[in-house]
């Protein structure tokens, strides 16, 4: 049982940190701003979602680096399986995303910098999942993939660091011009923000652990010897 | 010895070209066409931004068809011999530059031939001018290393384009941006942040391809 927590402690914190995110997040008093009123609380949601998978594609750009210098697959195999779950929480982000805007902008989908260059990078990745289905070969599809994912990810730092800050003007806040960032949220806010951030960020590893148990298993069972 | 063998690289491409001339007609009529099929179906164009759009998609696309060429166009065998006899970074290099030389002549005449049929909204030509050099320069360069990934696989031409477009994407959309103002009352010092963006992501995208290409053609 012992052994069990000392294996597991942080899948516990990371299910209780997104409880707490969840429950807290629903109930602490935030600062009623003007247009925005009580959307704020989507913060919690939607805001975490890109950290998780900015997390997730960076754990994968690791591992594609660490593949090409070792040519080992057992890095391979949790590359790819790591950006499966950052394509998730970056879908479950435009999803969230199109929520709030749909309250706060008007449109489920308005032509923002910031939006489009997350659309690019979410296209991106996916090319990256149709590039591996067209190579048969295990290493060299290991080989190339891990290329592309290299290239994907600076194209993901221009997208989302750069482009927004190149554009005249962002909706997004802290872009371009427009006020409120993190840094002055409110501290309330960030007593939940932080450990939401922390508690999916967990969460995800953990979902990429099983998946790359279940992809180990699918591999022995292909080829038993 | 890296430069001798980029310089006798790149004269084995053009010599290649000329003997051939199979890409650059090939790919010179696709211009064309594209341009006289928008011409048939716009006639006028009144709106300036519509013009921009219109001439960097064609631009676009014509890019991709021109450097996808770029590693099918010679036997698998012949290649191996090359790799045998020259280093991967002096073959990417010398594919890069030789695909600049390529888009800097298709996109000239992209430009001529577009303004010809649909007549020209361009102010500022040196803006104009320097993002279009700026542009052929960024698609040879991030389109080169696509197209080698793109050639190790099973379906070359359809990956070709899916693997191309979010790269391309922030190239382009800096681009459309400079030369829109190229179009307005935009002016070259006004534009040097866009301009230096540019220029920073070929040389990102470039440092890249020299460090990752290696890891490529072998198999």
């Amino acid at each position: 049982m012992t052994e069990f927590f000392k294996n597991n402690w942080w899948k516990l914190l990371g299910v209780l940190l997104v409880l707490y995110s969840i429950i807290a997040g629903l109930l602490i008093d935030v600062p009623d701003l003007p247009v925005i009123r009580q959307s704020i609380r989507n913060l919690f949601f939607h805001v975490v979602m890109w950290f998780s998978m900015m997390v997730m594609f960076g754990t994968s750009l690791v591992r594609s680096l660490r593949y090409l210098s070792s040519f080992d697959l057992k890095h391979d195999v949790v590359a790819i399986e790591s950006v499966n779950v950052g394509l998730f929480f970056g879908i479950l982000g435009i999803i969230t995303g199109m929520i709030w805007a749909n309250f706060t902008w008007g449109a489920p989908w308005v032509n923002d910098p910031q939006l489009n260059g997350a659309a690019l990078t979410i296209l991106a990745y996916f090319a990256y999942l149709v590039l591996r289905r067209s190579i048969d070969e295990e290493n060299k599809r290991a080989r190339i993939a891990a290329v592309y994912n290299i290239f994907a990810f600076v194209m993901l730092v221009v997208f989302i660091g750069i482009l927004p800050r190149l554009a005249q003007g962002s909706l997004h806040p802290g872009k371009g011009g427009s006020p409120m960032t993190v840094t002055n949220l409110d501290s309330m806010m960030r007593m939940v923000f932080y450990p939401a951030i922390i508690g999916w960020i967990l969460i995800g590893f953990w979902i990429t652990g099983i998946r790359v148990k279940m992809a180990t298993i699918r591999q022995h069972l292909d080829n038993p010897e | 010895m890296l430069l001798t063998e980029i310089k006798f690289l790149i004269l084995k491409d053009i010599k290649l070209e000329f003997k051939q001339r199979y890409a650059i007609n090939g790919i010179l009529l696709y211009v064309v066409s594209t341009i006289f099929v928008s011409y048939l179906s716009f006639v006028r164009i009144i709106e300036p931004a519509t013009w921009n759009s219109l001439f960097w998609i064609i631009m676009l696309f014509a890019a991709v068809n021109a450097v996808s060429k770029s590693f099918v166009q010679e036997s698998t065998s012949r290649q191996l011999y090359y790799y045998t006899i020259a280093s991967p970074q002096a073959i990417i290099i010398s594919k890069i530059l030789y695909n600049f030389m390529l888009m800097g002549v298709l996109s000239l005449l992209c430009f001529v031939v577009f303004t010809a049929l649909m007549g020209s909204f361009v102010e500022n030509y040196p803006l104009f001018i320097s993002a279009l050099l700026l542009g052929s320069f960024g698609f040879a360069s991030s389109l080169t290393m696509i197209s080698a990934i793109a050639s190790r696989t099973n379906n070359n031409f359809a990956l070709m384009a899916i693997l191309s477009f979010p790269v391309v994407m922030p190239i382009l959309l800096i681009l459309m941006k400079v030369s829109s103002a190229a179009l307005d009352v935009g002016t070259l010092s006004g534009n040097m942040k866009y301009l230096g963006a540019l220029f920073m992501l070929n040389a990102v995208v470039i440092a890249l391809s020299f460090v990752l290409f290696p890891y490529l053609w072998r198999d």
